[in-house]
């Protein structure tokens, strides 16, 4: 395995006087996917929210590409190249799938605002440039056919799909997808875990959140478990799948085995 | 009166309320656009006009040399110079009302969203200390000079008072707008020349009547408030719908939290948004004086009621409902007086706004700045 993209390093997350993460501590090699499942409420969410900036944790650092993500802006913590998607599809409905993914390619484009003002000849190459690379993305993820309609009006399939293009666009080091086969029928997704591997091909590293244990096993690397915010087991798919604690925590723990 | 004279009239009314209706329009496309990003009525926005106002004033006099229409006759230019000059005037009412809008956003608003406070602080401590200081002196080096002394001591108080990282209820952002309002109309009373008083501008341009349509002459500072404005609004349109800083506004505008997953700079954005509703505000303060020849510190007040009335007519947060809710208000408004006569003016714009409002609560084309392609 290469180099640590991203180390978690003994990170508690309190709300009030709920814990939502306790002491949790792992890392994200370069170029592995990661699955990170746990039964509702373990903490999943919480867990990425801290990642990508959404929450400040209590205690504990996250460092991403070895330096503390403490302390800076969402926008930021994208620039530094940590791109995630939503539980629940949060696309701009009012724009236009290519325009969606083209918000995310902006991130690095260049061109000052004066430029942008008296359209500078700069700006009209980056516009060109993000709309082809957008359009490729587009292709890569299969909706290319839908480029020009609005986000709203777009299968629901193909919204999650635009979703990850979106992501993507920001070139990000790490690729974050929260719960990415919420809703899906077993056979979409079947083609989501080739998608998945497709992207990892391209030379991405993925966090994948997923409570589909049959997606999780069959795309993943690795897997660290969470439950009631602890880490209850690390390991290759087959580990995890049969480590009785993992099994206890999924289906309960019998009375007669208390 | 006969049918001709109501047919000239009606035509007449139509030319200057076109003209009117175009410099709500510019001035309405402010409130559309901050209201679009941030859900929050810039009531403060009348303000920026009315500076932009004097900032055409003040180029044309003090830079340009044309003296102020009681001051004498001034030698009308024409051709390359005229539009040399006008250019002038049209760029210092943008600048300074663009400037003003960014300072607003700075000390009134952003620190209320919980960043950039040291700015707004240092801001609000300034102007604490001078106002402070005018109880005890008159002149004005003093007041300076105990404002700046007064500055850090306050500044420091005033950040203890806005805690980092908190963002204030809705309300405070609403008394910062009016407070901000007052502040700035009330500044511009003292230092200005005339203090309270109605103050004739230069006149620029020599009003002539360019041609006649149907029977009707048309002034040449209509036909060029109408062209200016719909050109600025074109080239705003452009700017939302082309670049990449104006689709880092509309991402703001339809889910904030997700621009900044997707790396927008929001607060930047918002600067942006602030910075284009002040430049139209400034080319709406120059057609304005363009064609009324008159200021005053309170300009603003009126004329950014009806402005916003405009907006929420068209449908708030939509570029195109502020260009149609312009237009239809000073249109309607035009008509109605004369009709019902001069003093219903006002009275007329309100009613034709809670009619619109009764059959349509989102007003003509509805909301949404995110929606507007054009």
């Amino acid at each position: 395995m290469a180099d640590t993209v991203l180390s978690v390093d003994n990170v508690t997350m309190q709300f009030g006087g709920v814990t939502a993460l306790s002491d949790v501590t792992f890392g994200i090699m370069r170029g592995e996917i990661l699955g990170l499942i746990g039964p509702n409420g373990a903490g999943k969410t919480t867990c990425f929210n801290v990642i990508t900036g959404v929450y400040t944790a209590t205690s504990g650092a996250v460092t991403f590409d070895e330096q503390p993500l403490a302390g800076l802006k969402r926008f930021q913590i994208t620039k530094r190249g940590i791109a995630r998607t939503f539980q629940n599809i949060r696309l701009f409905p009012d724009m236009t799938a290519i325009e969606n993914v083209m918000v995310g390619v902006d991130v690095n484009h260049k061109t000052s605002v004066g430029g942008a003002l008296i359209g500078s000849r700069r700006h009209h190459r980056e516009e060109r440039e993000g709309r082809d690379k957008a359009m490729e993305l587009l292709t890569f993820m299969g909706i290319a056919d839908r480029a020009g309609d609005a986000a709203r009006n777009l299968p629901y399939g193909y919204q999650r799909r635009l979703e990850i293009a979106r992501a993507l666009a920001t070139k990000p080091k790490l690729l974050c997808l929260d719960e990415p086969a919420a809703g899906f029928t077993p056979a979409e997704k079947q083609e989501l875990m080739d998608l998945i591997r497709r992207i990892r091909a391209q030379g991405y590293t993925v966090l994948l959140i997923e409570h589909d244990m049959s997606l999780v096993m069959g795309v993943t690397d690795r897997i660290v478990v969470l439950d009631f915010g602890k880490i209850i087991a690390t390991g290759s798919p087959a580990e995890v799948q049969n480590n009785p604690d993992v099994i206890a925590a999924y289906l309960g723990v019998p009375d007669d085995a208390a | 009166m006969s049918d001709w004279l109501i047919y000239r009239t009606f035509l007449d009314l139509t030319v200057t309320g076109l003209a009117l209706g175009a410099i709500y329009a510019l001035v309405a496309l402010g409130y559309t656009l901050v209201y679009g990003v941030l859900r929050l009525i810039n009531f403060a926005h009348s303000e920026i006009f009315m500076v932009g106002t004097f900032a055409t004033l003040i180029t044309a006099t003090n830079f340009i040399g044309i003296p102020l229409l009681e001051e004498g006759n001034y030698p009308y230019r024409t051709g390359f110079t005229l539009v040399a000059i006008l250019l002038a005037c049209i760029v210092g009412g943008m600048v300074v009302s663009g400037a003003g809008a960014v300072l607003l956003e700075r000390v009134a608003y952003r620190p209320l969203r919980g960043s950039g406070e040291h700015v707004g602080a240092v801001v609000l401590a300034f102007t604490t200390a001078f106002t402070v200081s005018l109880v005890f002196s008159e002149t004005t080096r003093t007041n300076v000079i105990i404002g700046l002394i007064g500055t850090a001591p306050i500044a420091v108080l005033y950040l203890r008072i806005f805690r980092r990282g908190r963002q204030a209820p809705r309300l405070a952002f609403l008394i910062s707008a009016i407070g901000a309002s007052t502040a700035i109309a009330e500044a511009v009373a003292i230092w200005s020349p005339r203090d309270r008083e109605q103050y004739q501008t230069a006149r620029v341009l020599e009003k002539k009547v360019l041609f006649e349509f149907l029977g009707t002459d048309v002034r040449i500072d209509y036909v060029l408030v109408v062209i200016g404005a719909l050109l600025m609004m074109t080239a705003l349109v452009l700017f939302v719908n082309r670049t990449r800083l104006g689709r880092g506004v509309r991402a703001v505008a339809q889910d904030v939290e997700t621009a900044k997953i997707l790396g927008v700079n929001v607060d930047f954005v918002i600067l942006i948004t602030f910075l284009l509703g002040g430049v139209m505000a400034g080319a709406a303060a120059m057609m304005f004086t363009l064609v009324y020849d008159q200021t005053r510190f309170n300009i603003g007040f009126l004329l950014g009621v009806k402005s916003f009335t405009a907006a929420v007519l068209g449908g708030i947060g939509n570029l195109r409902g502020a260009l149609l809710g312009g237009f239809v208000l000073g249109l309607g408004e035009n008509y109605g007086a004369a009709i019902f006569g001069g003093e219903w003016k006002d009275v007329i714009a309100f009613i034709l706004l809670l009619v619109v409002l009764m059959f349509r609560p989102t007003g003509i084309l509805g909301e949404s700045l995110a929606k507007a392609r054009v």
